[in-house]
């Protein structure tokens, strides 16, 4: 009963968002300028190699990558666990309470319709990259840009659980925030963020392999490159969704240990 | 004036309560300000590993300007950031009416709101990358260098502070503005980087529209002893026409200001 009363207020849920998303396209803008990381460490790598390449990665390949890692993270960046401690702090988070969906439901509507307009301001990004960087530096055959494509929404849908798990943590504790900015600062390291993992000692990079970070957004940039073999990225592909199943499970688990705790602010 | 000095001694303490109220959120504030200090600095290890020389840069130059960027984020952290923040707020909620009816300055009230007191301990981080980089190269800097060198600091946080207000002031036009400091404060990220390695555009907009280059890379070479008086001067002009900048705007912004639902 619940799953088809959801599944029937999804559709409405998706307008909704996208309304919002079009309401505040000027804040949106913004966020999305914000996101400037990649480009200021390509300003950088590509200077360094201009010498000479670095670790196999010359002017061109840096370029490609870190506009690669721009446009997924474009793609897939989620800001819920800002949005769940404000309203676990000021009370609004009651009015999602009382709602007949879950709350997790509705978080997730609003931030996937906002992706048809990530994917205005991703798009001409990618063609510019391509028509610069040219198309030998991205993967050729459909196998990569078919796994590339799961590992995109893979790469959502763990980054939204992970801020889903710190968010629900914030029913416990008022400074979850704090863990949030520790999981921010991991991920820049070791999801290949302001490098390519490549370039890190090989015991470093094999580590990367076991922590979450990694499948947020260096795998499917890697992926769209063509830089891992198709076992490779279908090893890694599986590795992802083991990670996102298990961060919903614990976000779950933990939102309804919170509410059964949480008394609302401001009554 | 010497009114001025008693407020600002009197607004540090109820900062200095809070954050005694509190101080296991701002401890962990604290460690996590160290935190990213040392993530910053990953991507130059790794980067000098494979070179010794980035844009005519060597490793421990480099660290001087992550050292001068790390005390400025301090600043920025402890001095600027949360008191210009609550104000967005009160301009938001309609609030701020109460600070315009206090008999002192409105600037100046709201830019001593609020210090997080514990947030300043990246100025002592960056002092250690300093001390650190310093012997890495092998000489004391002379007297005059560190004289200018803290001159060009100084500099920095006015253009810092400038543009804060700055950003402040659009929030009497704009509501939002929470966002737009995330903006600042991601731009700001690349004053980790001497100027020199952006070209092209890059090197344009952090040059005269976000002065990054005046902020770290400047007070870099000055302790290092690499800069001419007339940079050095014309730096330290820059910062100071800020100032009188963000004034101007400050009081322009004030006198449309209507309240909320105003």
């Amino acid at each position: 009963m619940t799953a088809t009363r959801t599944l029937r207020a999804v559709p409405t849920l998706f307008r909704v968002g996208f309304a919002g998303a079009v309401a505040y396209r000027g804040e949106f803008l913004i966020w999305i300028l914000s996101t400037n990381m990649p480009l200021v460490m390509l300003a950088l790598f590509r200077e360094v190699a201009r010498e000479a390449p670095v670790a196999g990665f010359g002017e061109k390949d840096f370029a490609a990558y870190f506009l690669a890692t721009l446009i997924v993270r474009l793609m897939t960046g989620s800001w819920v666990v800002w949005e769940m401690n404000t309203e676990i702090r000021s009370g609004d988070i009651a009015m999602r309470l009382l709602r007949p969906i879950h709350p997790f439901v509705h978080y997730a509507a609003d931030n996937l319709s906002a992706i048809p307009m990530r994917a205005i301001l991703a798009l001409p990004i990618a063609l510019g990259a391509l028509a610069w960087v040219g198309a030998s530096h991205v993967a050729h055959d459909a196998a990569h840009w078919a796994i590339a494509l799961v590992a995109l929404f893979g790469a959502w849908a763990l980054t939204f659980a992970a801020m889903l798990v710190i968010g629900s943590l914030g029913l416990f504790w008022e400074s979850s925030l704090s863990l949030y900015d520790l999981w921010l600062g991991l991920f820049f390291i070791f999801s290949g963020y302001l490098m390519p993992l490549a370039l890190f000692p090989s015991w470093l990079r094999g580590a990367t392999w076991w922590m979450p970070f990694r499948y947020t957004l260096a795998f499917p940039v890697e992926t769209m490159l063509g830089l891992e073999s198709v076992t490779q990225s279908l090893r890694s592909l599986a590795a992802q969704w083991a990670w996102v199943t298990s961060f919903f499970a614990l976000a779950l688990v933990l939102w309804r240990r919170g509410v059964a705790r949480y008394a609302v602010f401001g009554g | 004036m010497l009114r001025y000095a008693r407020l600002l001694y009197i607004q540090l303490r109820a900062s200095l309560l809070l954050a005694m109220q509190y101080r296991l959120d701002f401890a962990i504030d604290a460690v996590m300000s160290l935190f990213w200090t040392a993530t910053a600095l990953v991507p130059l290890v790794v980067l000098f590993d494979q070179r010794t020389q980035i844009a005519g840069w060597s490793w421990p130059q480099a660290l001087v300007v992550v050292a001068w960027f790390t005390c400025l984020k301090g600043i920025l952290d402890g001095a600027i950031r949360p008191a210009l923040g609550s104000v967005v707020e009160s301009i938001r909620k309609g609030t701020l009416d109460f600070v315009l009816l206090k008999p002192a300055d409105a600037q100046f009230l709201v830019s001593t709101a609020r210090f997080d007191l514990f947030r300043f301990i990246n100025v002592a981080g960056g002092v250690g990358i300093l001390v650190f980089a310093l012997r890495k190269i092998g000489r004391v800097p002379s007297p005059g260098a560190f004289a200018w060198t803290a001159l060009l600091l100084l500099g920095a946080s006015f253009i810092l502070y400038a543009m804060w207000i700055l950003v402040v002031c659009l929030a009497f036009v704009v509501v939002k503005v929470d966002n737009l400091s995330y903006l600042f404060l991601s731009i700001y990220d690349a004053a980790r980087w001497p100027a020199s390695v952006f070209r092209g555009f890059a090197a344009i907009v952090f040059t005269f529209v976000i002065p990054l280059a005046l902020m770290t890379t400047y007070p870099a070479l000055a302790i290092l002893g690499q800069l001419d008086v007339t940079h050095a001067l014309s730096a330290f002009g820059a910062s100071l026409a800020a100032l009188v900048v963000a004034r101007v705007v400050w009081r322009r912004s004030i006198a449309r200001y209507t309240s909320a639902g105003g």
